[in-house]
């Protein structure tokens, strides 16, 4: 009796795997599939002209500057929170201290939080600032995305720091803050996965920049412009009734696809150097 | 009785006669054994065989091989994949690492008490009752009576009686240590393994744990990996000698401590290394 | 010399606790500024209205959140329903059962794929999911359905959400130590039994956590649920039917909020409901866990 129920049991273990594994990478192969026939130079290095939504001459070069463009700042935007943060509660507090079990607790909390409340708050900010749809409120919207998601990440890593290399620094007479520059060098390869994961986060959210950063057909040139984005300009590619279009949106998809691909291998790697005992 | 004469200067004495399956052999029974860990030749050939209802000390400089060995007579190597196992391992006349072989039930037979008491996550008399509610047994009142005996052998009973629903994480690391002892014993086996049991313990707690095993050694037969050559000295009755995954030599207390044939034992012995 | 060294270590310190304050600060921030964005309708339609009506009628000031608040609901449950029985049987038959290779093949996959944004989810649940209810599946039930459903948001979520838990089932799993799982099976436990009743029961406040999360996910993920769900306003009678749930209406409809009174505060309104039950949920949990914690000291 016993060995039927452990018998029953593997069979929907190794078939629950087998399933997983497979829908994952038949979205992978559909999107190749889909993408790949509209994938072509033109559409990546052109912007959308003309007559770009019925059908005709342009690329989403709009989308994938202004994703970069995006992500970019929102990035050196978080590093500027993120780690001073994280070296704020692991080497200047106490460990054991009620300010940063508080502040952790609301990091994990903020984490929780889906990317639209995240775009409805950046859009009010933005209409509390006066500003338009632009570059701007997408870079206010993703940046507040993040910065838990970099924390995270970062105090991941900083936590294992042993206290007697700080205790060692500063026993040799360190200010705090040397002490902490010493360890920042350390934690680089902590602190370049946390951005990989973060941009993997940032650049594929349509929610925060729905609101917040517009659509236009032009890479923008200044802050208070609007931008395209890559999530968008499939959302929006999908919904037109041309054909044409429709293929263009599956080419976009493809590009972000690969873009994330690519980081998440980059942050794997770099996870892997970190950290021996990783699986 | 024929004695087994293993390549080493090893001698084993005379075990004695089993009774019940009619089985000749000494209750363990290593022959020509080889343990490899990703090609490492980590045991050497080993033979030895365990007296009956008695306390054998396996004993060595660290890094010898004794757990190793220790946990190849209940085959907790099953789980890794880079451990490959040569030679034969009987229990009570039957060869653990036949093909095919069933091992629950002869790791029933068997109780390991592990360097860092183990317990599971559950409360004191779960964690007691947790081998024979395994192996099919009910009721509530039978398994009771099951953890009370137990514990009382152990010299716990009167220290838990009040919380036995209590997590078991909760007692100091020398009670869970016992519990672990007490688990072990529900299960009714016949032979007690333990690894390294008391060096994770303070002094009074190993001290209880050593006269445990004393105490109950007329009923089970034990194997100890000991870490210090004074525990084995209190308690051993029979010592094997490991050095380099090799048996170098076996034999009865006395035998080794004070006239030990083999050179490295000596050396060992008066602490020349470890 | 020293003074210097002084100097900037003290601007280091007021510069870090204030990126500290801020950044606690933004969970109060959120909170607080929808909900003030909210408080117009609040003060218009009683809290009571709002949750409980169905009626959504925008120019005509009508606004009942409940058919959005419970089609949230029932695309959340069929996405846990079939996310965390799939991602429980493949974590412990990963990490349990699995050769060491197969797991780190495996863990890199699911790494790999729990990167990829919603909208690609998004754009492969309509080219896949949706035909495939509409065609093959529902015609067995029902008498039709477009295949933008309740079924097709659960699914498209499900999937979403299985490589997250996965991942943090998986570090949970192996963070059992190997000394449990030979203590029971040196008492002659099968490798099942040491599954079911050390390995899980262990693991137990990891899976709540994981569990948490992955609802949290579900609740709150916009643009992948909106690209299949039909967006149609009324109460779905069964999984076929389109639904609506609480961020597809809030992202579909921001285009208009400008142009009714009290649509964009019902839209903050609708944003801050997440908020709320989310966060509640978390800090309940959080609870739930120490309580865990304090009783069974696993």
């Amino acid at each position: 009796m016993k060995k039927l129920e452990e018998k029953i049991f593997k069979i929907l273990m190794i078939g629950s795997t087998v399933l997983i594994l497979s829908i994952l990478l038949y979205i992978l192969y559909v999107i190749m599939k889909k993408g790949l026939p509209s994938l072509s130079w033109d559409m990546i290095s052109k912007i959308p002209s003309g007559g770009f939504y019925l059908g005709k001459e342009g690329g989403i070069l709009n989308a994938i500057m202004g994703s970069l463009y995006l992500i970019f700042f929102s990035v050196v935007i978080s590093l500027m929170i993120s780690v001073p943060v994280v070296m704020y509660l692991n080497f200047t507090l106490r460990r054991k201290s009620k300010l940063a079990a508080f502040a952790r607790l609301t990091f994990d909390v903020l984490f929780g939080i889906p990317s639209i409340v995240y775009g409805a708050f950046g859009f009010t900010v933005m209409i509390y600032f006066g500003l338009q749809a632009s570059l701007l409120g997408g870079i206010i919207a993703i940046s507040l995305l993040i910065i838990p998601v970099m924390i995270r990440s970062i105090d991941e890593v900083a936590i294992l720091i042993p206290n007697d290399l700080v205790e060692a620094t500063k026993s040799l007479g360190a200010t705090n803050y040397e002490t902490i520059k010493v360890i920042t060098r350390q934690l680089l390869p902590g602190i370049s996965t946390a951005v990989l994961l973060s941009v993997g986060r940032g650049i594929g959210d349509a929610a925060t920049v729905l609101f917040t950063a517009g659509y236009t057909d032009s890479i923008p040139t200044s802050l208070t412009q609007p931008t395209a984005s890559l999530p968008l300009a499939i959302f929006f590619q999908l919904s037109s009734p041309v054909e044409e279009v429709q293929n263009r949106a599956y080419a976009a998809a493809l590009v972000l696809t690969i873009i994330i691909l690519t980081l998440s291998f980059a942050a794997r790697y770099f996870s892997r150097r970190l950290s021996k005992n990783k699986i | 009785m024929e004695l087994m004469t293993a390549p080493s200067i090893a001698e084993q004495p005379t075990p004695k006669a089993k009774s019940s399956s009619g089985c000749l052999r000494p209750h363990i029974e290593v022959e020509n054994l080889n343990l490899y860990i990703q090609n490492n030749h980590i045991l050497k050939n080993i033979n030895l065989a365990i007296p009956d209802k008695s306390i054998t000390c396996i004993i060595g400089p660290s890094g010898c091989g004794k757990t190793t060995l220790l946990r190849t007579f209940n085959r907790l190597h099953d789980g890794s994949v880079d451990v490959k196992i040569t030679g034969k391992l009987f229990v009570d006349c039957e060869d653990i690492y036949a093909k095919d072989t069933e091992v629950t039930h002869i790791r029933k037979k068997m109780g390991l008490l592990a360097q860092r008491p183990c317990s599971l996550p559950m409360s004191i008399i779960d964690n007691v009752v947790y081998g024979p509610r395994i192996h099919g047994v009910r009721g509530k009142r039978k398994l009771y009576a099951i953890a009370r005996h137990q514990l009382n052998a152990v010299g716990l009973w009167e220290e838990v009686k009040d919380r036995l629903k209590s997590p078991a994480s909760k007692l100091s690391i020398g009670q869970q240590q016992r519990l672990c002892l007490a688990r072990g014993l529900a299960v009714e086996p016949e032979i007690i393994l333990g690894d390294e049991a008391t060096s994770a313990l303070d002094p009074i707690s190993s001290k209880t744990i050593e006269e445990l095993f004393l105490s109950i050694k007329d009923k089970y037969t034990i194997v100890l990996v000991t870490h210090t050559l004074r525990q084995a000295k209190r308690i051993a009755d029979y010592v094997a000698f490991m050095y380099m995954g090799e048996l170098i030599e076996f034999g009865t207390a006395d035998q080794v401590f004070n006239h030990p044939k083999h050179k490295l034992t000596k050396e060992y012995i008066s602490g020349g290394f470890s | 010399m020293l003074k210097g060294r002084l100097l900037k270590d003290r601007i280091a310190r007021h510069y870090m606790l204030l990126a500290t304050i801020f950044s606690i600060f933004i969970l109060f921030l959120i909170g607080g500024g929808l909900l003030v964005k909210s408080l117009p309708i609040m003060q218009e339609k009683s809290l009571w209205t709002l949750l409980t009506t169905s009626n959504w009628r925008p120019f005509k000031g009508d606004f009942g959140f409940a058919s959005y608040i419970l089609s949230t609901l029932y695309v959340t449950a069929i996405a846990i329903a079939i996310a965390l029985p799939l991602s429980l049987l493949t974590s412990i038959y990963i990490i349990e059962y699995a050769s060491p290779r197969i797991l780190r093949a495996f863990t890199a996959v699911v790494d790999l794929l729990s990167g990829i944004p919603p909208v690609i989810y998004g754009v492969w649940g309509t080219l896949t999911i949706v035909p495939f209810i509409s065609e093959k599946l529902a015609p067995h039930f029902v008498e039709f359905s477009t295949g933008y459903s309740v079924l097709a948001g659960g699914i498209v979520l499900a999937i979403m959400i299985i490589p997250l838990i996965i991942s943090i089932l998986i570090e949970v799993f192996s963070a059992v130590p190997k000394e449990m799982r030979e203590a029971s099976l040196s008492l002659g436990a099968t490798k099942w039994q040491t599954v079911k009743k050390v390995v899980i029961r262990k693991s137990i406040p990891g899976i709540v956590a994981a569990t948490v999360l992955a609802i949290s996910r579900a609740f709150g993920e916009t643009i992948a649920v909106l690209m299949v769900c039909g967006n149609f306003t009324d109460l779905p009678k069964s999984i076929f039917d389109a639904c609506y749930p609480i961020p597809a209406l809030i992202a579909n409809n921001y285009g208009e909020m400008m142009s009714v009174p009290r649509y964009e505060s019902a839209l903050m309104f609708a944003a801050f409901l997440l908020f709320f039950i989310i966060v509640l949920f978390n800090v309940i949990s959080r609870l739930v866990l120490i309580q865990i914690d304090k009783r069974y000291q696993l």
